[in-house]
């Protein structure tokens, strides 16, 4: 009996050794557009996102509506006309860290990595590749990145009367402070 | 507790199912979602809508209805003649909102309050509609009618309280209901009425994206008016662009405050008394959302 119980146990620490999961539910997205009438910007606090260090698998998904903007009326218009959030409320993010197993999250330091997959947002699905930083110190596990997102590779219309006021590039930055799931 | 255990257990021990979807590890719950634009505008058409200013958000609102249709070319259909309305609203919080105002008609100074008491929402504690509390006080400053007699200050007053009863049924169709009590200090006659009741309602069809026709229809039960008085009736426009919103309307009242439209509308649909008008809104953003600090 003890005996399975030894096996059991090695069981679960090796297990569970090889699955390292990390969580956030307040990553920050930015995202910040320019053109030459008009800037903007907007910010989300509550995406939700699960790394898993063993597979490199890692996901991410953030609520249309709870991007704030500066100008309400911005935000209404986010909504109700580019997103459509009622219809499509959440942007998700599924792909892969190049390379994790490579990743020593157990010492300070600061790696940089490439994430590849596949991003949904507005009922389209496209590729994404973006670099991004991970930084390990005493607090915990930190990551950062930017990319770019086009308006017009998730079907997201920009109408003639608007188009010199809104630029079609986005830039994109996330931030998120991990911690161990289930620790 | 005992479901976290068990994905403990499932984590832990049989990383080899390691093909679920890792978002569904945080457990979340369905989030909840306010319901946003019911209206695209404060305003239907001559009443409030229930949508707020956000705050810190300055609306300046230009209003003006023309004269009617019916007075044909030499009086260009109308357009010669104008009242208007330049108001400013103000969202104090995202719940209460202010506003003040100045009409031609009746040199007359509106001032109110809006305020949000349950909002519309879809998902985690759904809300099947949303409700504000309006009033107003309206005050006439047009000399009296009669200046030989005794006048007080408080004749010049008019109050307006309204309950507003919105629903969003899909992205294109809002309808709303309002029932109002109007109190004039003041009336014409023995057989007015210094409160009118009515019964007030609004809709909105979405046409594209940024368009929507308007409906706005105050009932007001009989024998509380003055004969000439009928219940005002719109039809309008919405259009909206970047910053701005135009609304253009179509409409049988020529005030754009509510002792005007709703006890004083003379002119009827039937007889072609038709007037333009349009509202015109501009916002500034005056105090940014904290969170963005």
């Amino acid at each position: 009996m003890k005996r399975i119980y030894v096996v059991l146990f090695s069981v679960f620490v090796i297990a569970s050794g090889n699955s390292q999961k990390y969580f956030s539910k307040n990553a920050i997205v930015r995202f910040h557009s320019e053109s030459k009438v008009e800037k903007i910007e907007a910010l989300n606090t509550t995406a939700s996102t699960v790394f898993d260090k063993s597979t490199g698998k890692v996901e991410f998904a953030a609520l249309n509506n709870a991007f704030v903007f500066e100008k309400a009326l911005m935000q209404e218009h986010f909504n109700e006309n580019y997103m459509e959030s009622t219809k499509y409320p959440k942007t998700i993010f599924k792909g892969k860290v190049l390379d994790a197993d490579k990743l020593d999250l157990t010492k300070p330091g600061v790696s940089k990595v490439t994430v590849e997959g596949d991003m949904t947002m507005h009922g389209v699905t496209k590729p994404v590749t973006a670099m991004g930083q991970i930084t390990v110190d005493a607090k915990g596990v930190h990551v950062e990145s930017k990319f770019k997102v086009k308006c017009s590779d998730f079907n997201i219309e920009i109408p003639s009367v608007v188009k010199n006021s809104i630029s079609n590039d986005i830039d994109v930055s996330v931030k998120i402070d991990y911690n161990l799931l289930n620790k | 507790m005992c479901f976290a255990i068990l994905l403990q257990i499932g984590i832990f021990t049989f990383p080899i199912f390691g093909q679920e979807d890792l978002l569904e590890l945080l457990g979340e719950e369905t989030p909840s979602f306010l319901t946003a634009a019911t209206f695209k505008s404060t305003r239907i058409i001559n009443s409030q809508s229930i949508e707020n200013s956000a705050k810190g958000v300055l609306d300046i609102k230009i209003q003006h209805r023309f004269s009617s249709l019916d007075r044909g070319v030499s009086e260009f259909f109308g357009l010669d003649g104008a009242t208007i309305r330049i108001g400013a609203d103000y969202g104090l919080t995202n719940r209460l909102m202010t506003g003040i105002g100045r009409s031609s008609l009746d040199k007359a100074v509106d001032g109110f309050l809006k305020y949000k008491v349950l909002r519309q929402r879809s998902g985690k504690n759904a809300m099947p509609l949303s409700v504000s509390l309006f009033g107003a006080i309206e005050i006439k400053t047009t000399k009296f009618a009669d200046e030989t007699r005794p006048n007080y200050f408080s004749s010049r007053l008019y109050y307006s309280f309204q309950i507003l009863l919105a629903r969003k049924f899909s992205d294109g169709l809002s309808i709303q209901l309002m029932p109002t009590l109007l109190h004039r200090n003041l009336v014409g006659t023995n057989i007015e009425k210094n409160d009118v009741y009515s019964l007030g309602i609004g809709l909105r069809q979405k046409i594209s994206k940024r368009t929507s026709i308007n409906i706005e229809y105050f009932y007001n039960p009989k024998n509380q008016l003055a004969k000439e008085f009928v219940d005002p009736l719109s039809i309008g426009f919405d259009i909206e662009t970047g910053g701005h919103v135009f609304q253009l309307h179509f409409t049988n009242a020529t005030a754009m405050i509510y002792k005007g439209f709703l006890g004083e509308t003379k002119d009827t649909w039937e007889k072609g008394q038709i007037h333009f008008g349009f509202n015109i809104s501009r916002v500034f953003t005056l105090v940014k959302p904290k969170m963005l600090e």
